[in-house]
């Protein structure tokens, strides 16, 4: 019998092996190997020097460019999320009616969230919104006037804002399936209370979408804060005008393969760590303030 | 009453319609201008139709860089993908049954770290994984891009997970009553099952490494190694008025298996965003 529970054990790690020594290489002991450089100086040709906190401190008090950069990446990750989630609820319950050729205006409504993460569509949109791009010329048309996007740090910021709301199409079907999941007796049985449109989205949609609205803002926070193609490519690689567009990941690469300042980049890579842990751990703390879970009784 | 019951309709289908447009405005642009004379694109931005149609830019941007015709970045590209994605597939099927139909010791642990690992900025990983890399001597190689795939992929992990829990528990201890061994039982039973969550998870490994830039620009630093992302952002490096066209079209040619795919497997797309949170 006990050979039988040894042999069950072994075939689970026979399974999952590839998983832990994939884990291992690649995850754990880089994530140390990071902890340890962070504190050291080290350009990948001779070997690092114990600095202690040193690179910690430069980074809060000695570097005008990493507090920009912070600066810039908050105001990318919050304003732009929230943004994201509420155009991507609002177009899926458009959607979510039974009227004809939904499924056309679905595909091309989300085509652009599965092309969105390409060289090809940065290039694009780093054009589109030249000076004499396609944006610039049809705000001209309708009397607008054109907007200096590369050279405003806060429009170029925008831009960037505008790519990521673009790439609506993903969040967007989530919600959709959450809304089908929706009883229409819920609906039903407000009708005939007599609650008006308003009333049903905030006492029945949002609430049985919280969960799914959590989920989606805790993923999309955390891969906004990795942005690194976008703003790559339309700033060719700078993060200009005026540190503008310059992300915490394009930092982050800067300084590490551009500087070779390795232990520095790893400093910024642990703060990084933590600052998407803290708003995980908020996002999810608020969960018990705001996101409803139905009990299906003992499933 | 009958006047709210046309208007109502009219007004929606406006609304979609016009979203549509903007939605699909920047491709059209894109694309639209590919076959406008380089030195005209941005004289006549706000214009879709070309006058006059020219192809010269995909005569131009085919010949790429280096003595490397773009023919080779796409064949590149299209390495990477196919040994990527046949690893990442299988070994996370792999894994996955492990996860969902086995009991052993450290189970729970090890599900919680691949939880763990679909929400860890993978930033933090980065320069360590690069500096070993280097130690072994795998730069100017895909090795660096492709390998790690082999170790399972912890989203298509997930994914696969959540399809094998569809599937009934009768079936495996059927297949072991029968004296199948576990091994026999994935391959033979679970496997064929799950085919179409392993094919979700094939379309975006391929739309993963097929759009990947950071792996390119750290790993590939000669230009006959370059993948199509990476020589499109060599384009943009020498952007002169002479090659915008040729970029453009580039870019086009680009996107066009990202379509394809797209337009084929739409189905499995929206069932792997629907059901894991894949993007």
């Amino acid at each position: 019998m006990r050979t039988n529970a040894l042999k069950r054990h072994l075939t689970g790690y026979a399974f999952i092996g590839p998983f832990i020594i994939g884990f291992l290489v690649f995850t754990a002991i880089p994530i140390f190997a990071s902890l340890y450089l962070s504190f050291t100086n080290y350009d990948l040709f001779t070997t690092p020097r114990w600095l202690g906190l040193d690179n910690y401190k430069k980074m809060f008090t000695a570097d005008p460019k990493y507090t920009q950069s912070l600066k810039v990446t908050m105001l990318y990750v919050f304003g732009g999320v929230p943004l994201r989630l509420a155009f991507a609820l609002f177009v899926a319950m458009l959607l979510n009616t039974a009227a004809k050729a939904i499924g056309l205006y679905r595909t091309i409504y989300y085509l652009p969230s599965i092309i969105g993460g390409s060289v090809a569509v940065s290039i694009m949109w780093r054009n589109l919104f030249g000076d004499e791009g396609a944006i610039n010329s049809i705000l001209e048309i309708l009397g607008i006037g054109g907007v200096r996007w590369f050279a405003e740090p806060l429009a170029a910021l925008w831009m960037l804002i505008f790519l990521s709301i673009w790439q609506f199409g993903s969040s967007m079907l989530i919600f959709l399936a959450g809304l089908k999941n929706i009883p229409a007796s819920l609906y039903e049985a407000a009708g005939v209370d007599g609650a008006n449109a308003v009333h049903r989205f905030f006492k029945i949609t949002l609430p049985m979408l919280s969960p799914i609205i959590l989920f989606n803002a805790i993923m999309q926070t955390i891969g906004a804060f990795m942005t690194f193609v976008p703003a790559y490519i339309i700033s060719k690689g700078e993060g200009g005008p005026m540190d503008g567009t310059l992300l915490y990941s394009l930092y982050l690469f800067r300084r590490a393969f551009v500087y070779f300042e390795m232990g520095y980049a790893s400093a910024m890579a642990w703060i990084m760590l933590l600052i998407v842990a803290f708003i995980s751990v908020l996002l999810f703390a608020s969960a018990k303030y705001w996101v409803h879970y139905e009990s299906k009784g003992g499933n | 009453m009958a006047l709210k019951k046309t208007v109502k309709p009219l007004l929606y289908h406006a609304v979609v319609i016009v979203l549509s447009i903007i939605m699909i405005y920047p491709v059209l642009w894109l694309v639209m201008s590919s076959f406008k004379p380089s030195n005209t694109i941005f004289i006549t931005a706000e214009s879709l139709i070309p006058s006059p149609w020219v192809w010269e830019n995909y005569v131009i941007g085919w010949q790429g860089m280096g003595g490397n015709t773009f023919g080779v970045f796409i064949k590149n590209s299209l390495v990477i993908v196919v040994l990527s994605t046949l690893g990442a597939v299988f070994s996370s099927a792999l894994i996955a049954f492990g996860f969902a139909r086995l009991q052993f010791f450290g189970k729970t642990f090890w599900f919680a770290m691949m939880m763990m690992l679909m929400m860890l900025p993978h930033d933090v990983v980065l320069i360590p994984q690069y500096i070993m890399f280097a130690k072994l001597e795998w730069l100017n190689s895909i090795k660096p891009i492709v390998v790690p795939n082999y170790f399972g992929v912890p989203f298509f992990i997930f994914l696969i997970i959540q399809f094998i829990r569809t599937i009934p528990q009768e079936m495996d201890e059927a297949a072991t009553i029968d004296g199948c061994g576990k091994f026999r039982l994935f391959f033979r039973i679970i496997l064929p099952l799950v085919t179409p969550a392993l094919a979700t998870a094939a379309i975006f490994s391929f739309y993963w490494r097929w759009e990947d830039l950071l792996g390119p620009v750290l790993y590939l630093n000669k230009p006959s190694l370059y993948t199509v992302s990476m020589a499109l952002k060599m384009f943009l490096d020498n952007e002169t008025v002479s090659n915008w066209g040729a970029m453009f079209a580039m870019s086009a040619v680009s996107l066009l298996p990202v379509l394809a795919v797209f337009f084929a497997f739409q189905k499995y797309i929206v069932e792997g965003i629907s059901t894991s949170g894949l993007k």
